[in-house]
């Protein structure tokens, strides 16, 4: 895992200090509540509904022990006792007082912890691969990539007035769990026929209320270029992105507006203009920071755990939880641990102070002190023995931290909605609560098998419904809400935005509509190895639309 | 509105010249882009020092056959919001204009540290605030992790070029 030097220790310490005082300045009157705004937000602190929220970053979603014990201690200190996991892998605290923030961010940086660019229109926090450094399927671990990028992108002079929030993701499997092609940047390893890597430049995806696919602008980018060819992208952007209209100004409109090639070409000028970039000083600091991402000192294990075979054959109840939440390790006789953040009829992504510390144990003690946020409000504990597995789960489950539901129906992702945000039409939390509790039987989920149920409450999309293979929408019509539905969205390789389906449902009705789906779904697939998204790709919307509306 | 330069408050030596006054035959005078455009002719020969006002639109490559005549180049920040002119000041200093580069408009000690850094010499600020807010706010940061991006007074040390030369 990454350290911070003496040098990161002084950039963070330099920028509370910086808050501190713009905090003092807002609280005295001297700052207007306008032009405090920005600076409040480019340190994650937003005004919602009831109170202030803190977003806290967590880079690439990785943190250690220590961290993750400090959250806990923020959430019990400083909030009500829990904090909100989101979809770029941060924490959010929503009852926090302004006096107390840039304590608080005191108490972060002590742990090599910030909330740097956490909101405002500037390049936020990278995310990653959940399972990156552990995935059986991975070309090299991309973290190494995300870290120079969070420095390159911290404070940087030229991009923290964009036209927009800019949002970065890397991935260095083929798999894609980092959802690279719905980012502004997203970012693909590959490797050449010499095994060198080189990266992938895809820009211009995005949700929101414009959803689109990003479209690849390199199809090979050497790593040691990589930094100054995101600098050519930035700068086009910072110059011709549109700050006429907010919701026409993420880099995707640019890219549509002018056509792929047109925007290809004034990158490509902009790259070539540039005086000879020194390169080798990002080697440099490349190489260095991957010498904090090196292998944990794996045990030689054999690949048959007796220990853990034994508990699979006892409890079926665990068998059932390792089938769903385990992933394959790329070391022989380790595991991936997914812990489910999505219990029966609960907030997706909530955690409280406790579990936090539940999970900080674990991953001392069973997983190299290492703990991943995924982009699903999931966590992981990414390299556990087959033979502790038992062990963990029995522990997980004793706080509620069980549910075998990883990517099924119970998985859903929704954004904290009505209930929380200043911008939302509609409830979020309630529909996915009902949801989860209607699908609560795990052999039910497990028979309708691999499904991303995503929430948004309002057309900004951050529960990221276009990309659920079921998406819903909540929307106002004359102060009630009501839920658009939408089929076939992916976040995966086979990137797709969803189509709605037809007339909305009140809140009442999502949870009925969505099992009438999920009925039809399992009356036409040809086996079980034909997912809901392989079947809605094959049959179209058509036979949903009937089963929906049929009598309506 | 007064003026911050050097990291002082500091008169302004130059005489702004509408589009619809004449142009004066010396003085240390700027001009708005289009009267730069039309009177080239004169402007191209003025015996004072010649500035120009630039909207943050502009392309950079617009300058280039006048960059060398001009000492003064006044970008504008519309709201302190919109930063275009971050990048435009940057490109002009790549390339190759070495004399003041002025920020004006919604300018505010928040912003002063970033302005510097991309390169922009002096700033028209109003007086809300004392000089010593604007000199606090200026040197906040005192590394940075982007390279080329430091300046003398703030952001002093380049981090990735301070490991390097120390490993």
């Amino acid at each position: 895992m990454y350290r911070y030097d003496e040098f990161d220790h002084r950039f963070v310490a330099e920028r509370v200090s910086q808050f501190r005082d713009q905090a003092a300045r807002r609280l005295s009157g001297e700052l207007t509540e306008e032009e405090f705004r920005p600076l409040r937000l480019m340190n994650g602190l937003y005004l919602q509904l009831h109170a202030y929220m803190l977003r806290v970053a967590i880079p690439y979603g990785t943190l250690n022990g220590k961290q993750m014990d400090r959250l806990a201690y923020i959430a019990e200190k400083y909030d009500r006792g829990y904090g909100h996991f989101t979809t770029r892998q941060n924490i959010q605290y929503n009852w926090i007082k302004l006096e107390d923030t840039a304590e608080i961010l005191e108490k972060l940086a002590e742990v090599e912890m910030h909330a740097i660019q956490t909101s405002g229109n500037c390049i936020r926090n990278v995310t990653t691969d959940q399972w990156a450094g552990a995935a059986a399927d991975e070309l090299a671990d991309p973290r190494p990539v995300g870290e120079l990028l969070r420095q390159w992108s911290s404070l940087h002079p030229e991009f923290s007035y964009l036209p927009r929030k800019f949002k970065i993701a890397v991935t260095g499997s083929p798999h894609d769990r980092a959802a690279v092609r719905v980012h502004d940047i997203g970012l693909r390893m590959h490797l050449n026929d010499k095994g060198e890597r080189g990266w992938e430049v895809i820009v211009g995806g995005g949700l929101g209320r414009t959803p689109f696919v990003g479209v690849t602008v390199r199809d090979f980018l050497p790593e040691a270029e990589l930094r100054a060819y995101l600098e050519a992208i930035m700068r086009v952007y910072n110059l011709y992105g549109r700050r006429d209209n907010k919701y026409k100004a993420r880099v995707k409109i640019l890219v549509h507006e002018l056509g792929k090639e047109e925007f290809q070409r004034q990158v490509e000028a902009e790259y070539a203009r540039k005086p000879a970039t020194n390169v080798e000083l990002d080697v440099a600091e490349l190489q260095r920071i991957e010498t904090y991402f090196a292998a944990p000192a794996y045990e030689e294990l054999p690949k048959f755990s007796t220990g853990f075979e034994n508990a699979r054959i006892q409890d079926k109840e665990f068998a059932q939880w390792v089938k769903v939440n385990v992933a394959h390790h790329k070391q022989q006789g380790y595991a991936i641990v997914n812990i489910s953040l999505k219990p029966e009829g609960g907030i997706p992504g909530d955690a409280t102070a406790e579990q936090m510390r539940v999970v900080a144990d674990l991953g001392r003690r069973f997983s190299f002190d290492e703990i991943r946020v995924s982009h699903a409000q999931n966590l992981v504990l990414p390299h556990v023995k087959r033979d502790d597995l038992y062990t963990v789960y029995i522990a997980l489950k004793a706080h509620n931290l069980a549910s075998g539901n990883i990517g099924l129906a119970g998985d859903i992702i929704a954004c904290p909605g009505l209930d929380y945000c200043a911008l939302a039409t509609a409830r979020s939390i309630p529909i996915a609560q009902g949801i989860s509790r209607r699908f609560a039987d795990v052999k039910r989920q497990e028979e309708i098998g691999p499904l991303k149920i995503n929430i948004s409450g309002c057309i900004n999309a951050c529960g990221h419904h276009h990309v659920g293979h079921i998406g819903i929408l909540g929307l106002d019509k004359k102060g009630e809400e009501y839920y658009q539905i939408t089929l076939g969205g992916s976040s995966s390789d086979d990137a797709a935005i969803g189509s709605i389906l037809g007339p909305g449902f009140a809140a009442d009705e999502v949870a009925d509509a969505i099992e009438k789906i999920l009925d039809t779904y399992l009356g036409l697939r040809t086996g079980p190895e034909e997912t809901f998204l392989l079947a809605y790709r094959r049959v179209g919307e058509k036979p949903f639309k009937e089963a929906l509306y049929a009598n309506h | 509105m007064p003026i911050i330069k050097d990291g002082a408050f500091a008169p302004d030596p130059w005489v702004a010249i509408t589009d619809d006054q004449p142009i004066p035959a010396t003085g240390d005078i700027w001009v708005s882009l289009a009267r730069l455009d039309s009177d080239w002719g004169t402007l191209c020969s003025h015996a004072g020092e010649l500035g120009v006002e630039v909207p943050n639109t502009t392309k950079a490559e617009k300058l280039k056959p006048y960059l060398g005549k001009l000492s003064l180049i006044l970008l504008p920040f519309p709201a302190y919001t919109d930063g275009r002119a971050y990048s435009l000041a940057r490109l002009l200093r790549e390339e190759g204009y070495i004399h003041d580069l002025r920020a004006r408009g919604n300018v505010l000690p928040d912003q002063l540290q970033f302005m510097k850094q991309v390169g922009f010499t002096s700033f028209e600020v109003t007086d809300r605030f004392p000089a010593e807010v604007w000199t606090k706010a200026a040197q906040h940061i005192s590394a940075v992790y982007q390279e080329g991006y430091t300046e003398p007074h703030a952001a002093r040390t380049a981090i990735w070029e301070a490991r390097r030369a120390r490993s």
